[in-house]
């Protein structure tokens, strides 16, 4: 009876998942293995071979390996921070970094164009001080910025999660048996927050990659990401054959990166929010 | 006895304006079972966490075979804690939780390697080498946790209510462990808890603690035999409290009856607290007995039968081996060696406090 009733409670998620998640994708593995005629074909997703695809692969990849080796380097010491503040203001710490979560990811990433322009509200800054003026839009180094400053979080809350979990009393006896702060930390602390590690690794390396909102407003035109290429494909050259394709090339990395998440957070102790 | 291994000077420390300690004075010989005993937020862990280097104290030194270790971090004290709730770590095999400390001093891995065999077989738990922390059970975890500790030869071993998470067969096993393991390495051991049996048990003196104060310091004997105040008969054993005047050396007037003593030197009517023991109460005629009532409760315990007799305004609690029915006249009888006469506490501080069950 009761079991019964279990089951119908989960009716709607079925065919939340059914309408919304696997017809999509089949959809997209359809398109993907065809060409316009409907024959089944490899040529969609070895397209990604073309130079100009290639590159566009390969540049997605630097510029998200980046983005995430720098959130890491900059959230770790952040979440430890964190997880140590003992006051009552800690509630607030957490709320100010989450807080830009809370607007559009697209006006955002807008007003960063609108600060970093060549004419924008930084440089008119620099230019008032006689400061040397940045020429940072449309470049790489953008592109980066963007990814850090929209993904950061991300990567804070997985790790201050886990460093939370991690009982004072595992450090207390590490220091007991000899071991002094560095040491301490390199021994106990990093190794039990690798679960957090990997899981803000994978949520900040999977939106990076795929992105093409942030490498559009500033990265300008100049430079395509394997997110732009796909993009183009579906709006401005209807060709979803190929746009699927490479997806299915793209979708190979993120379930790679899923993996091994699931492989290091076994107990799903990393898992943000 | 030995020379004085810890001396605690003036220890004083508070939280949030919250004194949690104040002005301890304590030391603690070589090759000592010593227990801090009290309820919780006596400063029983406090204290112990102050000697492991993980609390300074607000006033006061801490001084370490002669040395001040006041200022020392944890890492660099020659004396090892075993935490309440093991803390083992997790990420490592049993083998490389007991090589912890040994590895960070760079011992040989042939000296390492012996020393966890030796660990190992000390505790009981030969051949778990390659297990990891959370396929044990609470009392071989906390074996674990003793053997991480000892291989790293300390003088002192910190155990903070190591038996608390065990169950009730396994923490009677693990005390004479402790016991048997403290005569083997023949080291000093200072150990925490909020059980008076536990303490009992094992200890060669114990120190009594509440509200920060030290109440009473002493041998299980002492300690249970001769409390110093009403605090420590209440928190060690059952006892009968029972507010009284001292008429003169040698006599004491107990609700209204007059029982003789052996304590002397108190003055002449003075208000006392007189401690009986329940099991030094003999229950005889009414006639035969100093004052009379009537059985009120009976419990049935096994070893004894726990009753309630109800004499001149008190409840007594008795415990004796014979049994008289609920409602039987019975009398009180007490040996004037088995009455504990105490001062009355003589500031708010040291008055005794209600003792969570």
């Amino acid at each position: 009876m009761k079991n019964k009733f279990v089951k119908l409670l989960s009716l709607p998620y079925v065919f939340w998942s059914i309408g919304f998640i696997i017809i999509p994708l089949l959809m997209v593995f359809y398109y993907g293995l065809t060409d316009k005629s409907g024959r089944l074909t490899l040529s969609n997703v070895l397209n990604i071979a073309l130079p100009v695809h290639f590159k566009s692969l390969i540049i997605a990849l630097l510029l998200s390996f980046v983005s995430t080796v720098i959130c890491l380097l900059l959230s770790y010491p952040l979440a430890m921070i964190l997880a140590n503040v003992k006051s009552k203001s800690k509630g607030l710490m957490i709320l100010i970094f989450v807080l830009p979560m809370w607007m559009n990811f697209l006006l955002r990433t807008l007003a960063w164009q609108t600060l970093l322009e060549n004419e924008g509200v930084i440089n008119t800054v620099l230019q008032f001080l006689h400061l040397p003026v940045l020429k940072i839009i449309n470049t790489p180094y953008a592109i980066i910025f963007g990814m850090i400053y929209n993904f950061l979080p991300f990567m804070v809350l997985p790790i201050y999660n886990v460093l939370c979990k991690i009982d004072n009393n595992l450090l207390n006896a590490a220091r007991d048996l000899g071991a002094n702060e560095i040491q301490t930390f390199f021994k106990v602390t990093l190794p039990l927050s690798v679960p957090g590690i990997i899981s803000g690794i994978t949520m900040v390396f999977v939106p990076a990659l795929t992105t093409f909102v942030i490498s559009d407003l500033l990265g300008g035109s100049k430079i395509l990401l394997i997110g732009n290429v796909i993009e183009q494909e579906f709006t401005l050259n209807s060709n979803w054959h190929l746009g699927s394709g490479l997806s299915i090339v793209l979708m190979i990395f993120i379930i790679i990166s899923m993996i091994t998440t699931a492989i290091f957070d076994k107990d799903g102790e990393g898992s943000a929010l | 006895m030995s020379n004085k291994l810890i001396n605690l000077e003036n220890i004083s420390k508070s939280y949030d304006n919250h004194l949690v300690l104040d002005e301890m004075n304590l030391y603690i010989r070589e090759n000592e079972f010593v227990t801090l005993l009290g309820p919780s937020g006596c400063g029983k862990t406090t204290t112990l966490r102050i000697i492991g280097g993980f609390e300074t104290p607000d006033t006061g030194k801490v001084i370490f075979d002669g040395k001040d270790i006041t200022k020392l971090p944890a890492y660099k004290r020659q004396l090892n804690t075993v935490f309440q709730k093991y803390a083992l770590f997790t990420h490592m095999n049993i083998a490389e939780n007991i090589a912890f400390g040994l590895k960070i001093k760079n011992k040989s891995k042939s000296y390492i390697d012996d020393k966890i065999k030796y660990a190992l077989k000390l505790v009981n738990l030969e051949g778990y080498e390659n297990r990891m922390p959370d396929s044990l059970s609470g009392g071989q975890q906390q074996r674990i946790a003793i053997a991480r500790a000892i291989v790293n030869e300390p003088k002192v071993l910190l155990l903070d209510e190591p038996l608390g998470a065990l169950d009730l067969k396994l923490r009677q096993d693990m005390q004479y462990e402790l016991i048997r393991l403290k005569n083997e390495l023949g080291i000093t051991f200072i150990y925490v808890t909020h059980d008076q049996e536990e303490a009992l048990t094992m200890s060669d003196t114990i120190v009594v603690m509440n509200q920060g104060y030290i109440q009473q310091i002493g041998t299980p004997e002492m300690i249970y035999n001769e409390p110093e105040n009403a605090f420590v008969a209440d928190f060690i054993g059952d006892s009968n409290i029972i507010d009284s005047i001292m008429v003169r050396d040698e006599l004491v007037e107990i609700l209204g009856a007059k029982f003789a003593c052996v304590d002397k030197g108190f003055g002449e009517n003075v208000h006392v607290d007189v401690v009986i023991r329940p099991e030094d109460i003999e229950l005889v005629k009414p006639e035969e007995g100093t004052i009379h009532g009537e059985v009120t409760h009976i419990i049935f315990k096994g070893v004894h039968y726990e009753m309630e007799v109800m004499a001149n305004g008190f409840e007594w609690l008795v415990h004796s081996t014979k049994m008289y029915p609920v409602g039987e006249k019975v009398g009180i009888k007490v040996d004037p060696f088995n009455i504990q006469i105490m001062n009355k506490p003589a500031s708010e501080d040291e008055e005794a406090v209600q003792v969570e069950e």
